[in-house]
């Protein structure tokens, strides 16, 4: 198969799965084996187009054109292809966790619920394939609108009104913000293909700013504050949710259409030059340590991963924004590292909740030898978050320091570092508090009880990854190296 | 006398208002129906005053008679046109008046929407 | 001569001759075949215009064969083939789409005399959009108004003769403000021909009584349009009337009045008098603004589905106004393919309305709790309309949406300001399209409510019929922007 038709394959098969899904619906382990089988097939073919987009190889499919030269354009380039393969892996990793998880709580809409999710996954490799603009804002729109059954799955009042807000914020800042920042950006350019280097040579370094910043609230999936409100509304979803999605595939959406509007539409060179990123820096730090902050006063273990989802999101907009060749390389290398710890930390609080019906970060005292597996791989995904070596996130955050210092920002230096005494406070109190704390009473040590075995098998993948990064560094390197060039 | 030359569009926009103010004035159903008679009546003059040349006759072109000036025809048969169609509206609206009576026993809006309020 | 000469008068004559022939027909569904089949007949007869205009050019025909500017002419250009293709489409589909719920609300009593007033408004808005003769118009927007009255008073609720009497008032002081405009100009001009008249404009030294025939002519169609704020008539007039009626007018009435405004800004009035651009842009935008601000706010708040999406259609309108208010090629392409696709938006979502009606027997939004479940076929249509109207990619509204915004960036940064307040009112659109989302796909349905099923076949496919045409000229979208951009050149006064 030539690799156009491998990139209309992968586009294609999680709608195949959906359907599938649909169809098996009654019968539960059949369903299951169709959405992991599709996941499997998937990541194949994800990562057999790998080598040669890494090679230099560009896909291209242009599917329709609209009119006035608008198309549905995908087209494969480094960084959609490492948005695409991480995706699609861990939507394998994920599956065999839901399975665990969705049993195990005895959840209502199984059905529904796959398919949703296939459908999600169909549109974060929409976005990640994305040849321009408009297909990318499409298909971001489609993610917004397939996660709404997913985040209100429970059904009830309080998590309808959460899911109102979810989509409310998520439609309302892509439709006020980032659809005018796309036609503004034709209308400056006369495109809106991604092309190395940029687009906007010849705009004013004010409409850049402007430009900049209609991009960068307009894509709330970033998480940039003031738009991050959805993310915290969004834990009302079961843990499987907010892990692939919430964790990796919409909030890594969001930053992916920073980064690649940064590096294709403005170019790095080009926002270098104006200086309009300058306040985008601000903004970012500003989240970093204000999310952070929050985080720290957070009890709910689900909203305080989530406030820290939103502060580690802004790294990777803070790399970007550098608009330097390390800064780009970091945040990229980030998207990876932070997906890979944060999915485990929500694994984790996922089996939490499957075997210990635990919400509450003060409720785990003591509870670390009830289920020393999850905390352990909690503690090396928290510790990778932080970026202590050995583990994975210690390299992004090299990079991104780098990037700082390359800029001249410090600034950005001292928030990344003070943010990583942060997330030492709230992440590693929790496993502190699970080993070395007396249970409180009624939660005496009864032998070991973990979540079921689909679940901690997910757990042990993601968490092994988390090391394996580290030691593996060399091939995300030079993965990454391939962008700021284009 | 300036204003006096023009006596015939002065009618006509005295008319006009009196229509108009009674249409959206008066509460009455049929009172507004009489109003937008009137205020069509207006337009109507408007038209027989425009055809008029001065020392014009009727238009009626008989054997060869070249000198003589006409009046322009053209105002008075689209007017006989839009008479026609004032009178379809008004039947039209009357009619609906009926309807309205026989269903709320009022031809007054406040008593109608009283009436409605409920339902 | 051959057939295809008078194609311009048959569109007209056709639908008209056949009206007092329906009344004729006494036999059960008897008037409805008979009216269908010549809807659909005036339809071929649109296309087969289309088809002449796109190879010749715009058409002239002499009614009688007396030559413009004595005679009446029907003019027929891109424009008006476009305007033709909605209205006689609109009136196919409602009618196919509308038999089971006009066999309810109608009655076969009063059916015959019902589907030759249909009958009748099809023709007049037919002759409305051809007719190149300002008083020849006048004739037309009356029978039009005239016999649509009729229509909507059939409606099976009281209170449609409350709607019906308002609009009458409305309707009626519009036509004549509109016959006043028209006495002014062939005053100063000698002519009734929309042609004759914009050149002989030019040579009127005195123009005054011009401007004020100017302001009377907008005004009279404004409240046609039911522009804001002379929109009064309009939403209980479509929430009352039969079902069918209200897909009918609300894809084209308003359109027709809004067709004949545009054409006489821009071909009469704006080559000729000097201040008239800046008059329009100062008098349009403003209240353009208002109008779907306020249009899209009263819709989020109102919990009747039908006057909802009427007060939605206030906000449309007033689109369609900025668009030629900016005065732009761009601005008015987007303001004229926005009447089309404005047409298949509406038009989608009353039928979808219309079908839940069908089965729940009410528009108020708590009656469609849950009705998903029941009828999915009929809210995926709504969801996919929706999506049309807020102006997601890959349907009709992102095209018309596109325009417009591209249109209002155009102008720095007041454009910005502009764009802003659009963009505000599609946000206002997803709040109320997504209200009715929620209750039909999340809310249970009532313990005592009737169980429900899928709308009839017939319904369903006409339904599904327009909402993909929703999606298909919203990927392929050239017929539309073709006619469009080939209408704006022409207004605009440019070679195409």
């Amino acid at each position: 198969m030539n690799l156009e038709s491998l990139m209309l394959v992968a586009l294609l098969l999680p709608l195949v799965g959906a359907a599938g899904i649909s169809l098996a619906g009654s019968k539960p382990n059949l369903r299951e084996t169709v959405t992991l089988t599709t996941a499997g097939v998937l990541a194949f073919t994800v990562w057999s187009l790998v080598p040669p987009v890494l090679a230099g190889a560009r896909p291209r499919l242009e599917v329709t054109t609209l009119f006035d030269g608008l198309a549905i354009t995908f087209q494969v380039e480094p960084l959609g292809m490492l948005f695409a393969a991480l995706a699609s892996s861990l939507w394998i990793v994920n599956s065999i966790y839901s399975i665990g998880y969705m049993r195990g709580n005895g959840e209502k809409h199984q059905t529904r619920f796959y398919i949703a999710f296939a459908v999600a996954i169909f549109a974060a490799l929409g976005v990640a394939f994305a040849g321009n603009l408009l297909t990318l804002f499409i298909f971001y729109e489609i993610l917004t609108i397939s996660t709404y059954p997913l985040v209100s799955h429970k059904g009830d009042a309080a998590t309808v009104r959460s899911a109102r807000v979810y989509l409310g914020l998520l439609l309302a800042t892509s439709i006020g913000l980032l659809l005018p920042a796309v036609i503004w950006t034709y209308v400056q350019a006369g495109t809106l293909d991604f092309t190395p280097g940029g687009i906007l040579d010849g705009t004013g370094p004010l409409a850049l700013g402007v430009l900049l910043a209609c991009f960068a609230f307009g894509t709330a999936k970033a998480g940039l504050m003031p738009v991050h409100r959805w993310l915290p509304a969004a834990m009302v979803a079961p843990t499987p949710v907010s892990a692939l999605l919430h964790a990796v595939a919409v909030v890594k959406a969001g930053v992916f259409t920073i980064l690649k509007v940064v590096i294709y539409i403005f170019g790095v060179e080009t926002l270098a030059e104006s200086g309009a990123q300058q306040w985008l820096v601000w903004i970012a730090s500003g989240t970093i340590v204000l999310a952070s902050l929050i985080a720290m006063t957070k009890d709910n273990l689900k909203a305080r991963l989530a406030y820290s989802t939103v502060s580690q999101l802004s790294y990777i907009v803070l790399g970007a924004a550098l608009a330097t060749a390390s800064g780009v390389i970091g945040a990229t290398m980030h998207i990876v590292t932070h997906a890979a710890g944060k999915i485990t930390l929500f694994f984790c609080a996922g089996a939490i909740y499957t075997a210990l019906h635990k919400t509450l970060v003060s409720e785990l005292s003591g509870v670390g030898r009830t289920m020393p597996f999850t905390f352990a791989a909690f503690t090396i995904a928290a510790l990778s978050i932080i970026g202590l070596p050995p583990f994975a996130g210690a390299w992004s955050k090299w990079f991104l320091v780098l990037g700082a210092l390359e800029a001249g920002e410090l600034l950005a230096v001292a928030v990344l570092m003070l943010s990583s005494l942060l997330n030492i406070i709230y992440l590693l109190q929790i496993p502190l508090l699970a080993f070395f704390r007396e249970p409180a009473p009624g939660d005496e040590f009864r032998g070991v009880r973990e979540a079921p075995l689909p679940s901690l098998l997910a757990i042990g993948i993601t968490s092994l990854l988390c090391l394996v990064l580290f030691f593996a560094a060399e091939p995300l390197y030079q993965w990454a190296r391939l962008l700021p060039s284009g | 006398m300036a204003i006096l030359a023009y006596f015939n569009y002065w009618v006509f926009a005295v008319l006009l208002v009196i229509g108009l103010y009674a249409v959206i004035a008066k509460t009455n159903l049929v009172k507004q129906l009489i109003g937008l008679s009137i205020f069509q009546g207006a337009v109507f003059l408007l038209y027989i005053s425009m055809n008029k040349v001065e020392g014009g006759t009727a238009p009626i072109f008989l054997n060869g008679n070249t000198e003589r000036i006409f009046s322009n025809p053209l105002p008075q048969v689209l007017i006989l046109t839009a008479i026609v169609v004032g009178i379809a509206t008004t039947a039209l609206g009357l009619a609906v008046v009926v309807r309205i009576r026989e269903e709320y026993g009022s031809v007054e809006e406040d008593d109608i929407k009283a009436q409605d309020v409920g339902s | 001569m051959s057939i295809e000469d008078h194609l311009p008068a048959l569109q007209i004559v056709v639908p008209l001759l056949l009206a007092p022939v329906v009344t004729l027909l006494r036999v059960r569904s008897l008037p409805w075949a008979a009216s269908t089949a010549t809807s659909a007949l005036t339809f071929v007869l649109a296309i087969a215009l289309a088809g002449q205009v796109a190879t010749d050019g715009a058409l002239s025909y002499a009614v009688g064969g007396w030559q413009p500017p004595y005679g009446i002419e029907l003019a027929i250009d891109q424009f008006s083939v476009l305007l033709l293709l909605i209205i006689s489409g609109a009136s196919t589909v409602a009618l196919v789409f509308g038999k089971a719920s006009l066999d309810r609300e109608i009655g076969e009593e009063r059916a015959p005399l019902f589907f030759a007033a249909w009958l009748l408004v099809l023709a007049a808005l037919c002759g409305m959009v051809t007719t190149g003769d300002a008083f020849n118009l006048f004739v037309f927007l009356e029978i039009s108004s005239l016999a649509s009255y009729v229509l909507i008073a059939a409606g099976p609720d009281r209170r449609a003769l409350m709607a019906t009497h308002r609009y009458i008032i409305l309707g009626t002081l519009g036509a004549t403000f509109y016959l006043i405009g028209v006495g002014l100009i062939y005053m100063m001009t000698g002519t009734l021909n929309l042609a004759d008249m914009a050149l002989r404009i030019g040579e009127v030294s005195e123009l005054r009584p011009v401007l004020v025939a100017a302001g009377f002519i907008t005004m009279g169609l404004a409240l046609k349009a039911a522009m804001f704020p002379v929109h009064a008539w309009m939403p209980n007039a479509y929430a009352f009337a039969p079902h069918a009626v209200s897909v009918f007018l609300a894809a084209c009435a308003t359109k027709a009045a809004l067709y004949v405004l545009i054409r006489f800004d821009f071909v009469v009035f704006l080559p000729h008098l000097a201040e008239h651009a800046a008059q329009v842009s100062a008098f349009f935008i403003p209240l353009a603004v208002v109008a779907f601000l306020v249009g899209s706010t009263v819709a989020v708040f109102e919990r009747n589905l039908k006057r909802m999406l009427g007060y939605s259609s206030v906000a449309q309108i007033g689109y369609i106004l900025l668009g030629v208010a900016l005065l732009t090629p761009l601005a008015l392409t987007g303001a004229i393919v926005h009447l089309f696709n404005h047409a298949l938006i509406k038009g989608a979502l009353f039928m979808a309305v219309v079908c839940i009606a069908h089965r729940t027997g009410s528009v108020q939004l708590p009656a469609i709790a849950g009705c998903a479940r029941a009828m999915p076929l009929t809210m995926a249509a709504f969801v996919v309309a929706g999506l049309s109207m807020i102006g997601v990619p890959l349907t009709v509204g992102f095209v018309s949406k596109w325009y417009l915004i591209q249109a209002c960036l155009e102008f720095g940064v007041p454009g910005y300001f502009l764009a802003a307040a659009l963009l505000l009112s599609s946000l206002l659109a997803v709040v109320y399209v997504w209200k009715v989302v929620e209750a039909a796909y999340f809310k249970p349905r009532p313990e005592e409510a009737p169980e429900l099923c899928e709308a009839p076949p017939m319904i369903l496919a006409s339904l599904w019929l327009v909402t993909l045409a929703n999606l298909w000229f919203g990927i392929d979208s050239s017929l539309p922007l073709g006619l469009a951009r080939a209408a704006s050149m022409t207004l605009l006064g440019e070679a195409p």
